[in-house]
Order: C-alpha cells, then sequence, then structure tokens
C-alpha cells in the first residue's frame, strides 16, 4: 500500500507544481506576443525597447538601478565608496543606496522595524488573496447534486477529494505567501539584492523563466514533428526506410551533443557576422540566436525519441487491427494517423516532459561554455556566468548565484516532479512496478 | 561472431563518413572558409589579398571536393575535403590557430583527462549501484520514499552548482584542497580529489533513480520468485539473484561510456582547470578555432563508435542468452 502513498505524493507533488509554472508561462507567452506585436507593427517602430506585459508589472523593478553590488535588502550599497563630503573632505565609507529604503529617514533604526511591517501588510495581503481563491474554488468546483458547501470544504480539509484540492490549495498558500511580501517590500528594496551593474536579482530572475520556457517548449515543438514522423515510418514501413533513417538518427547520435551545438553556433556566429546586415538591432539578434539554438538542440534531441518510437511502431504494425485496416485497403498514411499515432501518444508525452528539465538545464550549461544564448539575454546562464566570477570576493557576493540556482531548482524541480507524474498516469509499464512490488511483499510476509 | 563483429565494424565506418560529411558541409560548406578568414582576422583589416593570405596559410585556399585544374588523382586529392576532412581518419588534424599541432596537444592532453574521467567512471559505477540496491532492498518504505525524493531533488539542481558548490565549500571554507589547478605525477592527487567528488556527487540524482529503476523490475520477475519459494532469504535473492541478472543491463550500458572518458568532462575540466581534452575543447570553442572543433567532433563520434561495437561485444559476453546470427 505504501508504494501506492508514494505514488499518490508523488502525483499531488506533480500536480501542484505544475500549478507552480503555468502562470509563469502565462506571462511567458504574453511577453512574446506582445513582442511579436510591437515588432511587428511599424506604426509603433518608436518604442526604444520591446516590453512585455512582465515588463510593465515589474517596471519599478527594472528601472531602479544602482550603480554596482547591494545585499538583499540592503539600505547601503556593499562596498565602501570615496563620497566628497559637503565641507570639502573625503571620506569612506557605505554609501546609501539610490532606491533601496530611500524612504527611511534613519535606515539603522527603522530598517527591521520597516520590514518587518512590509512583511506582515504582505502576508496579510496573501491571506486575504489565498481565502478568496478557496471560497472560489470551493463554490466552482462542488459536486451540486452530492455535496453541500459545509460537506465538500471538509473533504477537502480531509483530503478525501477525487482531485486532491487540499494539496492544491496549500501550495497555492506557500506560493502565495512568498510571492507577495516579496513584490510588496520590492516597492521600497531590492528584495534579492542587485548585481555588478546595479540590476534588480528578482527581476532577472523573474525574466529568466521565460528563456528557460522559451527553450524548453520551442525545442520540443521543433523537434517533435521529426522524431514521431521518422520514428514511425522506420517502424512502419521497415526495409530501406527504416535503415535510411535509423544511418541519419546513429550518424547525428554518434557526434557528441555539446560540440555539435558549439559547432553549429559557431557557424551561426561567424555568419551573422558576415552579414549584419540581416540583423538591424540586438534585440533582433538575440532573439533570433535564441531561436538557432531551439533549432540545434532539437536537432540533436530528436533521436532518443525517435528510436523509442520506432520500437513502438514495429511491435503494433503486426498488431491485429493493423493487419485489419491494411487488408481493408486502408492508405499507409491513414494506418499511421489513425491507428498507429493514438497508441504511441504517451510515449510522446512522457519523453517530451522528461526532456523538458534536461533542457533547462542544459541552457545554463550551453550558456557557460560560450555557446548558448546570446550574452544580452536574460537567462539563469547569463546569469550564473556573470556571478561566478563574484565568489572570490570578500566578503562574498552570493546573492545573484544563489537566487539563479534557486529559481532553476524551483522550475526543474517542478518539471521533474510533473514529468513523474505525466509517466506514472501514462506510461502503462510503470504501473507493472508497483503492483509486483506489493505482490513481492505479500509473498515475503507470508514467507515470514 | 566474428562475422557479426566485422558487420557492425563496417557499419561503424559507414557512419564515420556519414559525420564526416556532416562536418564537412557544415564547416566548409555553410560556412566558407572566407567567412573564417573575415572572422578571424577581424572586421577592421579585412581585405582581398589578407582574406587569400590567411588561407593560403593555413591550406583552405583549394577547392571544395573537385579541383579542376590539377591532373590526374590530384584532381580528388588536392581539395578541401581530401586534405582537411579524409585525412582525419588517418589522424592527421593539422594545426591548430596558434600553431600547434593538434594531434600532438591532444595526445598529451588526453592523460589529465584519464586522470579525472576513469576514477570518477568507477567510483560513481560503484556507489550508484550499491545506493540504489539499497532502495531497492527497502522498497516501498521510508527509507526507499526518501530515497528517491533525494534523487530526484538532487537530479534538478544544476551541474554548475555541485562545481561552485563544492569549491567553494571544500576548497575555500574548509581549504582541504586548491581551488583548481594541476600538476602532474602524485601531486595531482591532491588537485583531483575535489573534482572527482563533485563528478560523482552531481550524477548520484538520475544515476541513482535510474539503476533503482532497473532493479525493481528484475525484482518482479519470475526466477525471484522460485528463489523466495525455495527458501532463501532476502539477503540471498538480493546479492544471488538480483543484483547479477540487473548487473546486466547497467554494464552493458556503461560499455558505451568508456571510449568517451578520453573526451573528458568539459565542464569540471575547465572550473578546476585542469588541461585535459574537455578544457581544450571549452578554449577552442571560445577561440573560435575551427580546426580544433573539428577534430574533437571526429574524435568523439570514433569513440561513440567504438562503444557501440564494444557494447555489443559485452551483450555476448555477458548474458549467454543473447546470440546474433
Amino acid at each position: 500500500m505504501s508504494s501506492a502513498v508514494v505514488l499518490a505524493a508523488f502525483l499531488l507533488v506533480g500536480i501542484l507544481d505544475s500549478l507552480h509554472f503555468r502562470p509563469a508561462l502565462a506571462v511567458g507567452t504574453e511577453s512574446q506576443m506582445v513582442a511579436r506585436l510591437k515588432g511587428g507593427m511599424p506604426a509603433q517602430a518608436w518604442a526604444p525597447e520591446v516590453k512585455s506585459v512582465l515588463d510593465e508589472l515589474l517596471e519599478r523593478m527594472a528601472t531602479r538601478k544602482e550603480r554596482t553590488y547591494s545585499a538583499p535588502l540592503a539600505t547601503h550599497a556593499f562596498s565602501k565608496e570615496t563620497i566628497e563630503l559637503p565641507g570639502g573632505g573625503q571620506s569612506r565609507e557605505f554609501p546609501r543606496l539610490q532606491f533601496g529604503g530611500a524612504h527611511l529617514a534613519d535606515p539603522a533604526e527603522d530598517w527591521s522595524g520597516d520590514i518587518l511591517r512590509g512583511l506582515l501588510r504582505g502576508v496579510a495581503l496573501a491571506l486575504v488573496i489565498w481565502c478568496a481563491f478557496t471560497a472560489l474554488l470551493l463554490v466552482a468546483v462542488r459536486p451540486s447534486n452530492t455535496l453541500n458547501i459545509g460537506e465538500f470544504a471538509d473533504a477537502t480539509w480531509k483530503g478525501s477529494t477525487d482531485i486532491p484540492w487540499r494539496a492544491v490549495l496549500v501550495t497555492l498558500g506557500i506560493v502565495l505567501l512568498v510571492a507577495v511580501p516579496a513584490w510588496h517590500l520590492s516597492a521600497n528594496y531590492h528584495v534579492l539584492g542587485t548585481d555588478k551593474v546595479g540590476q534588480d536579482v528578482l527581476y532577472l530572475s523573474l525574466k529568466s523563466i521565460r528563456t528557460a520556457l522559451v527553450i524548453g517548449t520551442l525545442t520540443t515543438l521543433i523537434m517533435l514533428p521529426f522524431a514521431v514522423l521518422l520514428g514511425m515510418m522506420a517502424g512502419f514501413f521497415r526495409g530501406w526506410v527504416d535503415d535510411l533513417i535509423q544511418y541519419a538518427y546513429t550518424t547525428l547520435n554518434s557526434i557528441p551533443g555539446v560540440l555539435l551545438i558549439a559547432a553549429s553556433v559557431l557557424v551561426l556566429q561567424v555568419q551573422m557576422e558576415a552579414r549584419p546586415e540581416l540583423f538591424p538591432t540586438a534585440a533582433q539578434r538575440a532573439d533570433f540566436r535564441l531561436l538557432f539554438l531551439c533549432l540545434i538542440l532539437g536537432v540533436t534531441s530528436w533521436t532518443g525519441l525517435c528510436r523509442l518510437l520506432r520500437g513502438e511502431a514495429l511491435k503494433l504494425r503486426e498488431l491485429d487491427y493493423v493487419q485489419a485496416a491494411r487488408a481493408f485497403g486502408v492508405s499507409n498514411w491513414r494506418i499511421m494517423m489513425r491507428h498507429i499515432l493514438p497508441n504511441v501518444m504517451h510515449v510522446i508525452l512522457i519523453s517530451v516532459v522528461m526532456d523538458f528539465s534536461g533542457l533547462v538545464l542544459a541552457e545554463a550549461v550551453l550558456s557557460y561554455v560560450g555557446v548558448g544564448v546570446d550574452p544580452t539575454m536574460i537567462s539563469y546562464g547569463t546569469m550564473i556566468n556573470a556571478a561566478r566570477l563574484e565568489m572570490g570576493r570578500e566578503p562574498m557576493v552570493w546573492w545573484s548565484l544563489a537566487s539563479a540556482f534557486g529559481f532553476m531548482l524551483l522550475v526543474v524541480l517542478a518539471a521533474n516532479l510533473f514529468s513523474d507524474a505525466v509517466r506514472d498516469a501514462f506510461d502503462p509499464r510503470v504501473s507493472v512496478v508497483p503492483r509486483k512490488t506489493r505482490f513481492a511483499l505479500r509473498s515475503q510476509r507470508a514467507g515470514n | 561472431m566474428i562475422s557479426y563483429i566485422l558487420r557492425r565494424c563496417l557499419y561503424a565506418v559507414l557512419i564515420l563518413i556519414g559525420v564526416n560529411l556532416v562536418t564537412f558541409l557544415l564547416f566548409f560548406k555553410v560556412n566558407t572558409p572566407d567567412d573564417m578568414a573575415r572572422m578571424q582576422l577581424g572586421s577592421k583589416r579585412v581585405n582581398v589579398e589578407a582574406i587569400a593570405l590567411w588561407k593560403a596559410d593555413r591550406g583552405y585556399d583549394r577547392p571544395l571536393i573537385f579541383n579542376a585544374e590539377a591532373q590526374g588523382v590530384a584532381r580528388l586529392t588536392d581539395t578541401l575535403y581530401f586534405t582537411k576532412s579524409l585525412e582525419m581518419f588517418r589522424l592527421e588534424f593539422g594545426r591548430a590557430d596558434d600553431g600547434r599541432d593538434i594531434a600532438f596537444e591532444i595526445r598529451s592532453r588526453m592523460w589529465p583527462s584519464l586522470m579525472l574521467a576513469v576514477p570518477v567512471f568507477l567510483l560513481s559505477l560503484l556507489v550508484y549501484i550499491s545506493f540504489a540496491l539499497l532502495m531497492a532492498f527497502f522498497r516501498a518504505t521510508y527509507l526507499d520514499f526518501w530515497g528517491v525524493a533525494i534523487c530526484v531533488g538532487m537530479m534538478s539542481v544544476s551541474a554548475l552548482f555541485y562545481i561552485i558548490g563544492g569549491q567553494y565549500l571544500v576548497a575555500k571554507i574548509w581549504s582541504l584542497v586548491p581551488i583548481s589547478g594541476y600538476a602532474g605525477g602524485v601531486d595531482s592527487v591532491r588537485f583531483l580529489v575535489l573534482p572527482i567528488a563533485v563528478g560523482v556527487v552531481g550524477g548520484i540524482g538520475s544515476g541513482a533513480r535510474w539503476y533503482r529503476t532497473i532493479f525493481l523490475e528484475e525484482v518482479g520477475k519470475d526466477y525471484v520468485r522460485t528463489a523466495r519459494a525455495k527458501g532463501l532469504g532476502e539477503f540471498a535473492v538480493f546479492y544471488g539473484h538480483v543484483l547479477r541478472n540487473a548487473l546486466i543491463p547497467i554494464l552493458t550500458g556503461s560499455v558505451v561510456a568508456i571510449p568517451l572518458l578520453f573526451m573528458g568532462s568539459l565542464l569540471t575540466e575547465s572550473f578546476f582547470g585542469i588541461p585535459g581534452l574537455g578544457s581544450y575543447t571549452i578554449e577552442a570553442i571560445q577561440a573560435q578555432d575551427f580546426g580544433v572543433v573539428r577534430a574533437m567532433v571526429f574524435i568523439g563520434s570514433v569513440l561513440y563508435m567504438v562503444g557501440l561495437v564494444l557494447t555489443d561485444i559485452s551483450y555476448t559476453l555477458v548474458d549467454p542468452r543473447v546470440r546474433f546470427e
């Protein structure tokens, strides 16, 4: 039984965590849409830089730049600077920040009280929002014919509903409790400090989510048609088609992935150097590079899925219903679409979700090597790369590195747990394991 | 058996020719030597003569595949494809942009890479298998659950974090080992301990979890039930039967990685300043040295093909049920 509980717990966490990153995804696509709109319409070509909805929301974070490093929630700069005293002399001291805690008259006295007040207000706000959500949920999803509101609330509280609403609500609560106070404090402070050029680290981290998600999803979208079509064709037609496709993917597979990506990106760089007229703005360059990176990642990552699908198709083509369809004279194309594709859907879904987290991690590594996204693009890779050298400073600048890793951990962990949940739900092979384990345990007990 | 291996080798050669063609297209057709010259020379000093000189200096001034001006065999041999791409089969890689012989560099940088990669490989195999065995032995208990939870957590952490965290904690705070660098001989141990440890720890998450599923798959099979039925204890079942059978997929799966150990690890080597092939590759990428990148791509795919053939052979050696016709 406990294995079932383990699975259920994973499922719960997975479902919840999918809620985690969906809001971020919405922001990401929205910002893309806005970017495309603004980029595409000549009427708005005067806008000096392309902005996203997220940018609008976080404007106060993006525009309030300090001169250089400052610790999280700090009121003074991180390093001493020489300041001209009004009297004409000079002194070495920590200068006040331009924006962080600028409203405080005496930072040493008021600082802790102000932070505490801000936190409390944020928490209170979060609780209010959470209660509103809970009430809405209870009213909206209650199975109206069997339970009244009180019973449903009771069931939710005990966690006995079919869909794990309790876990959903708890996670939502935690997310709100972290996000709302942070948002509240960001009005007057740099919640996660600032980096070398004085940019707010929280803002950078939030912007990086989009890059990570774009890489994860776009790459998948690019490779999916190739992998699915070629894999099914190889397994279904066999013969020379199979040989050809197998040859293609073994060849691509045998080139070490990082090197192929590096080589392609180098080639792209040379091409972009050679034809600067194609890329009038830096943003366009960065976007194109991101797109190209996704393309190359897609080229290197379709082989795994393709091989899996080939194996599945080889099995499926011998099954009775495919034979029957062939006997009826259904065309090959139609058999593949109607009979084989639906039966390999679970493989596709599982591998897509599982690839996602790998891609997010790969981006950071590639950016470190220098073949990732454009250096001007905000992403976890570029953040880590910039923050890497700060470890050597004394005292250490830890916050930008820590928040890049922290946010990345959240995104990837959520994706991993979600993919586990998806696999448990769709993979017929996985569900076999717990049953056997249970059987083994029972026989063990019987043996003792 | 012999004929099977021969066939696999022939297939490998075929694949290598494919790789060769792909890299050739990428580096010479899409990205012509003219582009490279312009990139290397910088946009200021660029003019036709400078480009021609640069190309002649490095032997890039030949036609791509077919040389119409030459006579006889030279029509095919005096071309870019022949001199730059086919020569790689003789392990002749030409010179890097800084004028050093690539083949020599690779030979001398191979050893530090191996010093790092081989211990990581062996140790991680040992650690992952014992960890996975532990989880499988206590399957469906809290130990197993938390083991898997920790694995998923560790999987989700970026590899960069392990390296930076390890450097910070062990080398900077505790000052046990130098942060980075390398020395030959016995002294190298001091420099290698931390990278090896980081390499092993960084992979525990995915490795142990993957092996655990293999063990669990094996636990559910009939022979395990038979072993229990004849009264064997749980310990004997695990070590006598499950471990041995589960090792087949694990070992054959890791054989493919053995030749690739020569390539070293890109990240670890460059972070710890170990002068191996991995850091060589990274330096080449950052310096945009196409000759080196091309050579590494070729070597990487050769090693991968060797790994594949070795995998096939190891299957027949380890698992008597597998027969190749």
